[in-house]
């Protein structure tokens, strides 16, 4: 009874239907994948499909934090501008780096230009301002989320590409690249960030009143006002504090490649972080929110990527496939298409779920 | 009072217009040659798929919802147009309806799934836009030429315009939907349920206007004007390939509210479109006239004018809602 009872508080829980998507995709992949769960030690590093997937993932975990509370503030609420605040973040730190190769007393040392840590801290610094920029649109000036957004994202490239000249640039200190494909115990430094960034936020937002704030003024911002929240306040530091998330998403991607190009660097992530939001079980209209359910959303995308390449089927088809998921999966949490399946699953339910499973 | 009233509806048009205005006046005074009905004529020749597009996005912000798979469905109809005609063989008599009735199947399955399972617009049409690009690529990953002899002909064809100018014939498609457009919003049982749609769905419903049937309707239309932007960009490009108008659906959603169509729904001008689209095309020949400046200011000019636009319209609705409440 207990089992049934507990069966059923999970399956009436935000996570429910994320986790069911998580576990469809690997248990797809357990049955059609060869060696997608095994993980072997090369140089004291752990190798796997499952760490690979983790370690691609973790830009888009970061970005789906920061979207996870914009969206959580309610009234439309979305940054659109965080692909656009990738690319201008890694061109911020590409150019401050750059870098070269040099002999200094007949030994080869790396030359920046300016101190990484300087570098890390005015792209993390330029990111936030953008987010900021954002919030003071949204909270203070009072425009539509989407639209406020719109401009960042519209002017962003041309901001990026303003900074590297338009040219693409590339970073030739080694140890910058630490940061995308450095290990750490064994494993990738990148997972590292996901955690300590994430611990962070669930900390600010489950021990403190914060995250109670957010989902009081996502269900409702005049109700909350009332009760004394200063709603424009909170609203404003996570558009700044989404800013700073596609900041260091932006970082790792720009280490990653060891170079920044303002046109192509973080395009169409904005999407794919909002995919993640709501894959992640979360309402896009705001109000109640779950970070864990965002992480899985981007573990459920790169796993969907991932698989597609390990199955061998031509990369081509990779947008299809999301396409065709995100669909589906949209179609599951909605209460509409349910109460459909339940009208008609009285008669044929089999059948019903034959088609979603066929779908996925 | 009333009159005043109007003056404040329509008063982001009338900006958007003295802008463009402007813009061409400084080009004239700024650079020699500006000043010639072929410039302005250029820039319809060149920008004829992006009023297309937005004159059916207009529609579709009117009802408060919002589209971003219209660049990808451009691409999706160039690619498959191309590769009808180029790897088929098939003539282009029978592609072009095809492709406005795979446009039109594209808009009514999004404002389908939008309408009837309440899905967020973003949402659907983002994946919407996964799916055009994607089949994209499943067409081919390579660029498709069209040699069609129907699609050079329509993209070569000039038609001869008083003063030694001329205009081709996307800007008469474009001009055709424009006219279309403005009746079927100012004129039509349609475009009146649209706004009303936008200006507020719930007493649309409980005033029994067809909400539902007009929701999928305008993404139908959406879907039908973007395809006939995709005919056109075939026209222009005449190739088909899978990144063929990245971002263009965020130009046309520029275009749309900088031509005073708030992303809020209730309100829109068609006409207003037209001058949004017209006001990105004056901001790039003043830069190709200019010589210096990279392309890359054009997004960041574009910018700061929506930004502009976006803030003015805010000062303008909280006046008026001021003056409601001291009323």
């Amino acid at each position: 009874m207990s089992i049934k009872e507990g069966w059923e508080r999970f399956s009436k829980s935000q996570l429910f239907w994320p986790i069911l998507a998580l576990a469809i995709v690997l248990l797809f992949n357990l049955i059609f994948t060869k060696d997608f769960f095994s993980i072997e030690i090369k140089e004291g590093h752990l190798y796997g499909v499952a760490i690979d997937i983790l370690n691609r993932a973790a830009p888009l975990m970061i970005l789906a934090t920061g979207m996870t509370l914009v969206i959580a503030t309610g009234g439309g609420g979305v940054d659109v501008s965080v692909g656009s605040v990738i690319a201008i973040s890694g061109a911020v730190a590409a150019a401050l780096i750059g870098g070269s190769l040099q002999y200094v007393d007949g030994v080869q040392q790396f030359v920046t230009n300016v101190s990484m840590p300087v570098a890390i801290l005015a792209a993390l610094a330029v990111a936030t301002l953008l987010g900021a920029w954002n919030g003071f649109l949204v909270a203070k000036i009072g425009i539509q989320p989407i639209v406020a957004t719109l401009i960042l994202l519209v002017a962003g490239r041309g901001l990026a590409q303003l900074v590297t000249q338009g040219q693409i640039i590339t970073i030739y200190y080694k140890p910058f690249s630490y940061i995308g494909t450095g290990f750490l115990l064994g494993l990738p430094f990148t997972i590292f960030i996901v955690a300590a960034l994430f611990g962070l936020t669930y900390y600010m937002v489950r021990k403190t009143a914060m995250g109670l704030f957010i989902e009081s003024i996502g269900i409702n911002a005049s109700a909350s006002r009332f009760s004394g929240i200063n709603v424009s306040k909170y609203v404003f530091m996570v558009y700044a504090f989404c800013g700073f998330c596609a900041g260091v998403a932006g970082l790792i991607i720009c280490s990653n490649v060891s170079s920044a190009d303002g046109n192509n660097a973080g395009l169409f992530m904005e999407l794919d972080a909002i995919l993640a939001v709501a894959l992640g079980g979360n309402s896009t209209s705001g109000g109640r929110f779950t970070l864990v359910g965002s992480l899985i959303g981007a573990l459920v995308i790169q796993s969907i990527t991932t698989s597609i390449y390990a199955l061998g089927v031509p990369p081509e088809i990779t947008l299809v496939v999301k396409a065709l998921v995100v669909i589906a999966i949209c179609l599951m949490q909605s209460e509409e298409f349910r109460k459909t399946l339940q009208r008609k699953g009285s008669t044929n339910r089999g059948n019903q779920c034959g088609k979603i499973e066929a779908k996925l | 009072m009333g009159k005043l009233k109007l003056n404040y509806k329509y008063i982001s048009l009338y900006i958007t217009i003295l802008l463009f205005s402007g813009l061409f006046a400084a080009g004239s005074m700024l650079y020699d040659g500006f000043f010639s009905l072929q410039v302005l004529l250029n820039m319809l020749i060149d920008n004829a798929f992006l009023i297309v597009t937005a004159i059916g996005m207009t529609f579709v912000l009117i009802i408060g919802g919002i589209d971003i798979s219209v660049g990808a469905v451009i691409a999706l109809i160039c690619m498959l147009s191309a590769h009808l005609l180029s790897v088929r063989h098939i003539s282009a008599f029978i592609v072009l309806p095809a492709m406005l009735l795979v446009g039109m199947a594209f808009g009514f399955g999004q404002g389908y799934l939008i309408q009837k399972f309440k899905l967020q617009p973003f949402i659907a049409t983002l994946a919407g836009m996964f799916l055009a690009r994607g089949l994209c690529y499943v067409i081919s990953i390579d660029t498709i030429m069209i040699s069609d002899p129907f699609y050079m002909q329509m993209s070569t064809y000039k038609i001869p315009m008083p003063f030694d100018t001329h205009i081709s014939i996307s800007v008469v498609i474009a001009l055709a939907t424009l006219l279309a457009g403005l009746y079927l919003a100012n004129f039509t049982k349609f475009g009146r349920t649209a706004y009303a749609i936008g200006g507020n769905e719930q007493s649309a419903v409980l005033m029994g206007l067809p909400v539902a049937r007009t929701k999928i309707l305008v993404y139908t239309l959406n879907g039908f004007c973007s395809a006939l932007a995709g005919i056109v960009f075939s026209f222009y490009m005449l190739s088909g390939y899978g990144l063929h108008g990245v971002g263009l659906e965020m130009d046309a959603i520029a275009s749309v509210v900088i031509g005073g169509t708030p992303l809020s729904g209730g309100i829109g001008f068609v006409t207003g479109t037209l001058f949004g689209v017209l006001i990105q095309g004056a901001i790039q020949t003043l830069i190709m006239f200019q010589g210096t400046l990279s392309s890359w200011w054009t997004k960041i000019a574009i910018a700061s004018l929506l930004c502009v636009f976006i803030i003015l319209h805010k000062l303008i609705i909280s006046r008026r809602e001021g003056r409601k409440s001291i009323a």
